[in-house]
């Protein structure tokens, strides 16, 4: 068994080396596909790829992936909102327990998009795998704040049906081309998109949250204390 | 002795034939109005409150339409104002069959994030309580699926067998079905003495299981009969869905996170097992697949418990966890399939968004497909053969 492990990891090596060009052998191709349909792109050694394409591109890189780049296997799809969150950063802070929003908070902290970028407030996420080579691509797509809408992607992975379905009534996506997207959790006269971070959680509105007593900083401790998180 | 035909006229016989004719074209043009069959919210096939409409002609389906929401918990919109540690009280809650298997992803997301690797002790511990929720759900899995085809005899033995299993869970995390046991750069405890003996015993319960099982239910000839053939998943479509674990392994999809795609904080690579696939694509080879898969979770169990390293079983975090920016993606092959989260910091206590990529949603996604011109009884049996568990659909 040791042996084998030994020699395991010998061949893991191999691979790990390998496998940022193929990483990047991939992105090339889709590049090639695509030409100015990827915005952005950003490569984790031996981890991930992020892509950012745009908007009119997205059927399209769909279509290549799974089509002529083995990208068979469907993830998942939703949405980002990267608006800071009117009501406070995090649930310690004082701003977190008044009933209205302070009117400077947003301007305070600004729009800060993760990985391969972001111009807009609402990104699509989506991911997408070859399992044959055991790689993933990270999509995400710009949709611009006056005009929530993007091209469905059912033709292409079908089940992307009720990710979009999921996505649509949390984020208040317009997905054109979708055959059927009533809501699929929320009631159906539900006001509001839940996951916007302007939707406010009325419970955390409402009552103070407790929470603050088991993370607050006991006296005489400093930050490193590596004693167990919390119990 | 010969039977008396009665005499009939030519006229007679021509009149008779042309009223079958008229009663046959009456027949023929009666239409069979569709009826719409309302399956659930509650029913013993859905684990949960699932709903399906169901459209049938005659005991044809039609179409199919599972309507969910009934169990919607907001998990996603909840994690946004939790504190990292307190986020797995909430995940425990998604499968919750298998809780413990829910954490371990979402731990090990945080901690490629902070860049901390539990010590080598809580990653074996870790490992063995994975594999021990997935052992303790499959089982109730298979059990339950022998009450969709009418036998009640495999769901008893299927609970009294998984005992053993969440006794042992318990033993080590104090919750039998909940643990919140998983902590970003380890565990929250250390083993108690004697469970590594005890543990054994148990695993070597469930492979008796396994065998017992494997006469009683899989070699039914009605088992057979109301499985093999019923509710064929092909590759393509499969994976175009989406759906992992079993379900797309039963597809003869030879795919595993566990094997291809581990992520740093588990030692599936330290074992030696197999992945299972059957390549009918129906529901007797999912349950087949189910069947070599607990089988597997027993041999992986008995060789961690072998090589549990000593030393810590946590490493050093600060008190207060606060998770640098970035973004970072881990999946596990938990027991209902591959489970995923998506985690975006921004360097806060919480999580600026967690997308919970849960295995049940994509494997009941195919379902309007799945169903569509199967007969009545055979939903039951394909929804079974699925095993989905609606908190991970509905999170």
């Amino acid at each position: 068994m040791s042996d084998d492990a030994a020699v395991d990891t010998v061949d893991d090596a191999d691979v790990v080396a390998e496998s940022d060009e193929v990483r990047e052998a991939a992105l090339a191709k889709l590049s090639d596909e695509l030409g100015d349909g990827i915005v952005e792109s950003f490569i984790r050694p031996n981890d991930d790829i992020w892509v950012r394409v745009s908007r009119d591109a997205w059927v399209e890189t769909g279509t290549v992936l799974r089509r002529s780049m083995g990208f068979g296997y469907f993830s998942f799809l939703s949405a980002i909102d990267w608006m800071p969150s009117p009501f406070g950063r995090d649930m310690d802070s004082q701003v977190d327990l008044t009933l209205t929003p302070p009117e400077d908070e947003p301007k305070v902290e600004e729009m800060q998009t993760g990985l391969a970028g972001g111009d807009t407030r609402f990104q699509i996420l989506a991911r997408v795998n070859d399992i044959s080579t055991n790689r993933a691509i990270t999509l995400k797509v710009d949709l611009p704040d006056d005009d929530l809408s993007i091209a469905t992607w059912i033709p292409v992975y079908s089940g992307a049906n009720w990710h979009e379905r999921e996505a649509a009534e949390m984020f208040g996506i317009d997905f054109v081309g979708h055959p059927n997207l009533r809501n699929l959790y929320l009631p159906g006269a539900f006001e509001g998109h839940p996951m916007r971070k302007d939707f406010a959680l009325l419970s955390r509105r409402i009552k103070p949250w407790p929470g603050i007593v088991d993370v607050e900083q006991m006296p005489g401790e400093d930050d490193d204390d590596a004693e167990g998180s919390d119990s | 002795m010969t039977t008396q035909i009665p005499d009939i006229s030519e006229q007679e016989q021509l009149r008779y034939i042309g009223q079958q004719a008229a009663d046959a074209r009456v027949n023929v043009e009666i239409e069979t109005e569709g009826m719409t069959l309302n399956l659930g919210p509650q029913h013993p096939a859905t684990h949960g409150t699932l709903r399906i409409i169901a459209k049938l002609d005659g005991e044809q389906v039609v179409a199919a339409e599972p309507v969910m929401g009934y169990m919607h918990r907001g998990y996603e919109k909840l994690a946004e104002v939790r504190t990292y540690p307190q986020v797995t009280t909430l995940v425990n809650r998604i499968d919750w069959v298998g809780s413990f298997a829910n954490e371990t992803p979402f731990i090990l997301a945080a901690e490629k994030l902070m860049e901390v690797e539990a010590p080598p002790r809580a990653q074996y511990i870790r490992t063995i309580l994975h594999e021990m929720s997935r052992i303790a759900n499959v089982i109730l899995g298979i059990g339950d699926m022998g009450v969709q085809v009418g036998a009640v005899t495999p769901i008893f033995f299927a609970f009294r067998d998984r005992e053993y299993v969440l006794n042992q869970i318990e033993a080590v995390t104090g919750g039998r079905f909940h643990p919140n046991f998983d902590r970003i750069g380890g565990l929250k405890d250390d083993l108690p003495a004697g469970w590594i003996q005890n543990t054994k015993n148990s695993m070597e319960k469930v492979r008796d299981f396994c065998d017992q099982i494997e006469e009683l239910m899989y070699g039914n000839e009605i088992f057979q009969a109301r499985t093999r053939g019923i509710g064929i998943i092909p590759k393509d479509i499969g994976l175009a869905y989406g759906l992992s674990g079993v379900n797309i392994r039963g597809s003869g999809v030879d795919w595993d996170v566990r094997r291809d795609n581990m992520s740093p904080g588990l030692v599936y690579d330290q074992v030696d097992w197999k992945v299972w696939t059957h390549p009918d694509g129906d529901s007797y080879s999912r349950m087949w697949v189910r069947l070599q898969e607990v089988r597997e979770g027993t041999k992986i169990v008995d060789q961690l418990l072998d090589q549990i390293p000593s030393g810590p079983i946590m490493a050093k975090v600060p008190r207060i966890i606060k998770v640098p920016a970035g973004e970072a993606y881990v999946e596990t092959e938990n027991p209902l399939g591959v489970m995923g989260y998506y985690v975006v910091s921004k360097g806060d206590l919480n999580p600026f968004r967690v997308k919970i990529r849960s295995a049940s949603f994509n494997n009941v996604s195919i379902t309007p497909w799945l169903l569509k011109g199967v007969y009545v009884p055979d939903i039951i049996t394909i929804l079974g053969s699925l095993y989905f568990i609606l908190g991970d659909i509905d999170r």
